[in-house]
């Protein structure tokens, strides 16, 4: 049994652009809105999976497993970065017991 | 029921709980509408036939990172009361900002695709393990070994920040 991609069977990659970019601008907004530490570092992780989800419409679009390859890593650099964020926070909260981003303004001149 | 009402009821409910994520106040409801959110874009991989990815997406997501978010934030003790709120005027501030970067990104995206879809008819193969880890160990060997300087780094850094220092008794 032969099984189309989902471009093939009618659904446009408009829909998954209008859709990621969607999603990007969501984790923008997130950053700009909320002053809570821990939820910036949740919308980065947003933004990530955005731009993953348009890799991986494109490499099914285009037939080509690089861009899956590519999701991968970004994946591997997500989950560091989610790691020494999180534990710089949990120092700046020792210290500050805060998580408010407005508070951490010692480098402001 | 065809893929492309599926595809755009998957869509919706993904905006939906990533709308949720910086709606909610408070910070353990926005980490796990945050674990639906990529619930629903590893549906979307599905529907794209990447299921290596899907799965991935999963366990490193929704299953470990997020974890680490719920602990963190267990670990703080936050709560509705102590969360911090920002005026109304960086609200609308932010809002106009995303509106407009959203607008720029159409416009300059949406006949930027010149190039026809794939119709080769093993298409639907490229996501499954064998194929990815085939050019992942061929192709993209050294980039996934440095990828492991890369963890180990990432490891000590978070073990050295987080350690408590010692306390200088006098």
């Amino acid at each position: 049994m032969v099984l189309a991609t989902i471009f093939q069977s009618g659904v446009s990659i408009e829909f998954y652009i209008v859709l990621s970019t969607i999603l990007f601008v969501i984790g923008m907004i997130g950053v700009m809105v909320r002053r809570n530490a821990i939820i910036l570092l949740m919308c980065i992780e947003l933004m990530l999976n955005a731009v993953n989800l348009l890799m991986v419409a494109f490499s099914t679009y285009f037939g080509q497993a690089d861009g899956q390859i590519f999701v991968f890593f970004i994946m591997v650099v997500a989950a560091a970065e989610a790691t020494v964020g999180l534990s710089i926070l949990v120092m700046a909260y020792r210290n500050l017991r805060t998580t408010d981003v407005s508070i951490f303004n010692k480098l402001k001149g | 029921m065809n893929l492309e009402t599926i595809a755009i009821i998957l869509g919706g409910l993904t905006i939906g709980s990533a709308l949720m994520v910086i709606i909610s106040k408070h910070p353990v409801r926005s980490v796990l509408y945050l674990v639906l959110t990529f619930f629903m874009i590893s549906a979307n991989y599905i529907l794209m036939n990447a299921q290596f990815i899907a799965i991935v997406n999963i366990i490193v997501y929704a299953g470990a990172i997020m974890v680490l978010f719920l602990f963190v934030l267990m670990l703080l003790n936050l709560s509705r009361e102590n969360e911090p709120k920002s005026s109304i005027m960086v609200k609308l501030g932010a809002v106009i900002a995303g509106g407009t970067l959203f607008t720029v990104f159409i416009a300059a995206l949406k006949d930027g695709v010149a190039v026809a879809a794939t119709t080769a008819t093993d298409a639907d193969s490229i996501g499954l393990v064998e194929n990815l880890g085939h050019l992942l160990f061929t192709k993209y060997v050294l980039p996934f070994e440095v990828s492991s300087v890369l963890f180990i780094a990432a490891m000590v850094g978070a073990v050295l920040l987080a350690k408590r220092e010692k306390q200088i008794i006098e």
